[in-house]
């Protein structure tokens, strides 16, 4: 029974599950990333994810472009970003609370207009699998890596680019800056707001994709409440991450990874309860948390709001 | 400055909780007593899921139809209702709006039912899926005998498999869902006797992206024949056309998701004990009985995919088993 476990079809399938199942938390972990190390907790992700997910699906079905559902996801994503932007930066609201109003709006209009614009559940044909000639015949890496649709390879490689980005340009220095010492930052002349408004529409993009990375490329449905908590998990996964891309990379694999591999152990008949099986992911991440809380440090500016004295 | 700034975020958030939370009523409310006669239903799930909460909806559009129209019989419902607390106050409310029967469509709404329900003494209320009407006289239970269904699919799923795997996408181990899943796996042991049905719960009634996934699991594990319960498996549904896959389904017909690969579906037809408790009502008796819908009585039926080439012998096998539950030639054992 647990031997099973150990061969190479059960082996294969948790690491190519594992990467399709961290898809949708990659985009919106690395784009609350940018948030948050300017400065700005977004708790409206999920809403944002569930709008972007809509969005991609209809226009895909309507225009029957994958490509146009992925843009319309931006702009939706993008639009909610800006929204949460202003709210947060001009008005000066509470960031956790007016994240959640944003979610609740998003969970609210996805719903309402699924119901009026479709109606019912319906189908498309999402992104297909790509397989990348030659390197998808390598023995097993191949089956894991290079037979995935083309949005899981966008996600795979905004990991090294969010890093570059964040660690190697101006710009990074100047969010990293303002999440840390917003007043030094705009005595050194970096516009606050400008920064922070720029990865607020950044994180709503972002999120908006991963919702075209379910509706029009792992799932090709839509419905209501689509996203199912996956948004919530997304923002933990950048506390997992210590705010840096390639740790959001190490907590989106890890919880997607127990998750496939709970699936296999059910499947297999390894006898622990399912209600054990499925708590699994949850109890590591919560362990794992715990175990290196004391270690990292968030971003000195989170969730407080900037105002210039003069 | 800091006050306005307070209150615009407050009434900004009051706005979007609303947008959220708002009600769909199909017509606007009736308040003459000699109107017609009026439901409020309270559901978890949208009423289009091709599951749980579309049974009931379309058992109601039949409901209304029958009975001659809106003049007759009107109703409104609260669907997405997945918080508890606030199905909660949605079924207090339609009470307290005088409705004069309310249906909390959702074992999770037990506890709150047997709440409420002592305050609305001349309201009835409906709850399922379920045996218990908590000994309230004006509470009626109602609950599906889901593993009939479950095992006529697992019947012809066994029938049909070339690879000797079949794979189940179950919601949490509880209820209806375990019912069928039993079942299905019953039906399929009895007709090819050795072969593996891998069933994996993935504690969820809504996460389609793990359903997919839990359908993804049984497809590498060798399983050319599919099956789930609840909402959450429109994922599982598209897993199985990608990878050619059959599907069986139930709650619902979920033919129009994957018409090339749904072989058949165990539909709910939960007009047969609404229209009961309507005759008792309108006979004065308010609730204090439950039901049970099956194959016999007609409240679970079994709908094949007419595009789905189902071979003659394997119909027939799937014909003489629904016979068979039905005359109780068959009995349906279930695992612990």
């Amino acid at each position: 029974m647990i031997s099973d476990l150990f061969s190479m079809t059960v082996l294969v399938g948790i690491l190519a599950s594992g990467i399709r199942l961290a898809t949708p938390y990659l985009y919106a972990s690395i784009g609350e990333t940018f948030s948050q190390r300017s400065g700005v907790l977004n708790l409206g992700v999920e809403g944002q994810m569930l709008l972007g997910a809509f969005a991609a699906f209809y226009v895909a079905l309507t225009t029957e472009n994958l490509w146009f559902g992925v843009l319309a996801a931006i702009v939706v994503g993008g639009l909610m970003g800006l929204a949460m932007a202003f709210v947060t930066i001009n008005l000066h609201a509470e960031q956790g609370i007016s994240g959640i109003g944003f979610y609740l709006f998003g969970l609210g209009l996805s719903d309402l207009l699924f119901q009026k614009m479709l109606g019912t559940v319906e189908t498309v044909k999402g992104f297909p699998k790509v397989h990348i000639p030659v390197l998808s015949d390598i023995p097993v890496v191949g089956e894991i890596f290079f037979r995935q649709n083309v949005l899981v390879y966008i996600a795979l490689a905004l990991v090294p680019l969010a890093w570059f980005v964040l660690n190697k340009t101006t710009l990074g220095l100047k969010i990293r800056a303002v999440g840390e010492n917003p007043e030094a930052a705009d005595s050194l002349g970096v516009s606050v707001a400008r920064i922070r408004y720029f990865t607020v529409v950044l994180g709503g993009i972002m999120s908006g994709v991963a919702g075209a990375s379910l509706s029009i490329a792992l799932l090709n449905v839509f419905q209501q409440n689509l996203t199912s908590g996956l948004g919530f998990i997304a923002v933990a996964l950048v506390y997992f991450g210590a705010w840096r891309p390639w740790g959001v990379l190490a907590g989106a694999l890890l919880f997607s990874l127990i998750n496939s591999l709970q699936l296999w152990v059910q499947v297999l008949g390894i006898p622990i309860p399912s209600d054990i099986a499925v708590m699994m992911p949850y109890i590591l991440t919560i362990l794992v948390l715990v175990l290196t809380v004391s270690r990292v440090r968030p971003p000195s500016a989170l969730t407080k709001s900037f105002e210039r004295g003069d | 400055m800091k006050k306005f700034r307070f209150l615009l975020t407050l009434i900004l958030t009051l706005a979007v909780l609303l947008t959220a939370c708002q009600t769909k009523e199909t017509e606007p409310v009736v308040e003459e007593e000699t109107g017609p006669f009026k439901i409020a239903v309270v559901m978890p799930s949208a009423i289009n899921d091709l599951a749980f909460s579309q049974s009931m909806y379309d058992a109601l559009v039949m409901i209304q139809e029958e009975m001659g129209g809106e003049e007759a019989m009107t109703f409104v419902y609260s669907d997405g209702m997945f918080v508890v607390d606030d199905a909660a106050a949605a079924i207090r409310d339609y009470a307290s709006q005088g409705y004069d029967l309310v249906i909390a469509h959702g074992s999770q709404y037990g506890s709150s039912l047997q709440e409420i329900a002592p305050d609305f003494p001349d309201t009835s209320f409906a709850w399922g899926t379920t045996v218990d009407t908590f000994g309230i006289d004006n509470i009626f239970a109602y609950e599906a005998a889901s593993q009939e269904g479950g095992y006529v699919n697992g019947v012809i799923a066994a029938s049909l498999s070339e690879s000797g795997v079949l794979g189940v996408v179950g919601p949490i181990e509880t209820g209806d869902a375990k019912l069928y899943v039993d079942g299905f796996v019953a039906g399929a042991e009895a007709t090819v006797p050795g072969i593996k049905v891998n069933v994996n719960y993935i504690g969820s009634f809504s996460d389609v992206a793990l359903a997919s996934e839990a359908a993804n699991t049984h497809v590498a594990a060798g399983a050319d024949g599919l099956t789930g319960t609840a909402q959450m498996v429109i994922g599982a549904i598209g897993v199985a056309e990608e990878n050619d896959a059959l599907w069986f389904g139930t709650q619902a017909s979920q033919t129009e998701l994957a018409p090339a690969h749904v072989v058949a579906n165990q539909v709910y037809r939960w007009d047969v004990v609404l229209s009961e408790i309507l005759d008792l009502i309108d006979a004065g008796t308010l609730g204090g009985t439950s039901f049970v819908i099956d194959l016999a009585n007609g409240g679970e039926v079994m709908d094949f995919n007419p595009d789905f080439e189902l071979p003659a012998d394997v119909q027939a096998l799937a014909e003489a088993t629904v016979q068979g539950i039905i005359d109780g030639t068959i009995t349906i054992e279930l695992g612990e």
